[in-house]
């Protein structure tokens, strides 16, 4: 192992924290219209794993950072890398993300529009999404070869999500577009969850059910514009379920099964976050 | 290269300016919403109960004492004690995300209620303004 895969390898397997927002929905993949509270910054790891068939078995690390420019208005970077047995370990690339919420007051559905720039390269396994027709197979090609291809492209994300009676439901629509000469590629998301208690409780806990949330989550690809279908594309659900400490901290977990011979048979998920309250506040003068 | 930092100078100003919170919300609460009283019968309990929350959720932005934290309002306060349960609920669950307040409506309900209850338990009510665009503005 040389010393850049060492680096790596500690980056990867050290860094403690990643991070959910305390109100936000149990969800690996899919988002909803909840932003990052303005001056939080959130730090986050989350993990993807899986020993697919006839491919080498792989962990992916996605270390995300948020920070939330104000209420309607969150950014976002991911640093990724993976590691596969009998393979490599390689840093795969990066996004920023950008999440605008257009509408000041909750409506029925509540749009986000969200851009993101990625630069990575076809080793990529942090199935943050499933665009074009990404199948398990592709996995099967070595890191070497795999890293050579890198992607530049700007996707949009049109989410759309709802709150009623403590749950939430929330639908993203995935449009991806290779800064090279490449169709259109899309895929979705779909989620639901749900707080384990409507009500708080009086007592002071730290396990109490108001801090745990279920849910579950489908996603998957579309193809792309010549292409467009079902017909090729792997699709993954699962149920999720969150602790949301009252010490700022989530952990998110939950398995992710794939629904196609296209797909993994199941990909386990870890993510785990650390809020860190009002960082803006470290940047004014006191008044 | 200054025009662009002249860009960025003005959109941070700009977010600094939404950012103020002015009591401007009050106006767009619908009447139906207003007139809400809060559901939970034992309001002591959903006070103690709405601290936690409080504490979990809303000190970091408006302080453990609720004495506010730079442009983000003091919630013991004139404004607060003059809002009717129903307009404090309706704030939670809409936020005034262009002045800084984000959305709480991923919380259920009933745990919106309790931090309206402990609110109301630091800001004993009083007459409830009847035109919130003449009231008082801070």
């Amino acid at each position: 192992m040389n010393f850049r895969s060492t680096v790596l390898s500690v980056a990867l397997f050290a860094t403690p924290v990643a991070a959910a927002q305390a109100q936000e929905p149990p969800y690996f993949v899919t988002y909803s219209h909840i932003m990052e509270e303005p001056g939080n910054l959130e730090i986050a790891s989350q993990n993807v794993g899986a020993a697919p068939k006839n491919a080498n078995p792989f962990y992916a690390q996605t270390l995300e950072v948020e920070y939330g420019v104000t209420a309607w208005y969150t950014a976002e970077v991911y640093l990724q890398g993976q590691s596969t047995l009998h393979d490599s370990t390689v840093f795969t690339g990066f996004r920023f993300e950008n999440r605008f919420r257009p509408l000041r007051s909750e409506h029925r559905i509540n749009p986000v529009l969200y851009v993101e720039y990625e630069d990575h390269n076809q080793a990529d396994k942090s199935f943050l999404e499933i665009t074009d027709h990404a199948v398990i197979t592709d996995q099967q090609v070595a890191n070497a070869l795999l890293r050579a291809s890198v992607e530049r492209a700007v996707e949009g994300k049109l989410i759309l999500s709802s709150n009623f009676n403590g749950f939430n439901l929330s639908e993203n629509i995935i449009a991806e577009k290779n800064l090279t000469n490449e169709p259109w590629e899309f895929g979705y998301a779909v989620g639901a969850g749900r707080s384990l208690a409507s009500a708080a409780s009086a007592k002071d806990c730290r396990f109490c059910r108001e801090y745990f949330a279920v849910g579950g989550e489908l996603f998957g690809g579309l193809g792309t514009r010549y292409d467009f279908g079902f017909k090729g594309t792997s699709i993954y659900a699962g149920p999720t379920l969150a602790y949301n400490s009252p010490r700022n901290y989530t952990v998110t977990v939950g398995p992710e099964f794939g629904l196609n011979a296209n797909s993994a048979a199941v990909l386990w998920r870890l993510k785990v976050a650390y809020e860190f309250s009002q960082v803006r506040d470290l940047f004014r003068r006191t008044r | 290269m200054r025009r662009l930092a002249a860009v960025a100078m003005l959109g941070v100003s700009v977010c600094l300016l939404l950012g103020a919170a002015d009591g401007s919300w009050l106006r767009r609460v619908p009447d139906a919403d207003r007139a809400r009283l809060n559901p939970l019968p034992d309001k002591a309990a959903a006070a103690e109960a709405g601290a936690h929350v409080y504490a979990a959720e809303c000190a970091r932005c408006h302080g453990d004492q609720a004495q506010g934290r730079g442009n983000r309002p003091p919630l013991k306060s004139d404004r607060v004690a003059h809002a009717t349960d129903g307009e404090l609920a309706w704030l939670l669950k809409n936020g005034n995300s262009w002045k800084g307040m984000p959305s709480w409506s991923s919380m259920p309900d009933a745990r919106r209620w309790q931090v309206v209850a402990y609110l109301r338990s630091m800001n004993p009510p009083v007459a409830p303004r009847r035109d919130p665009s003449q009231g008082e503005q801070k």
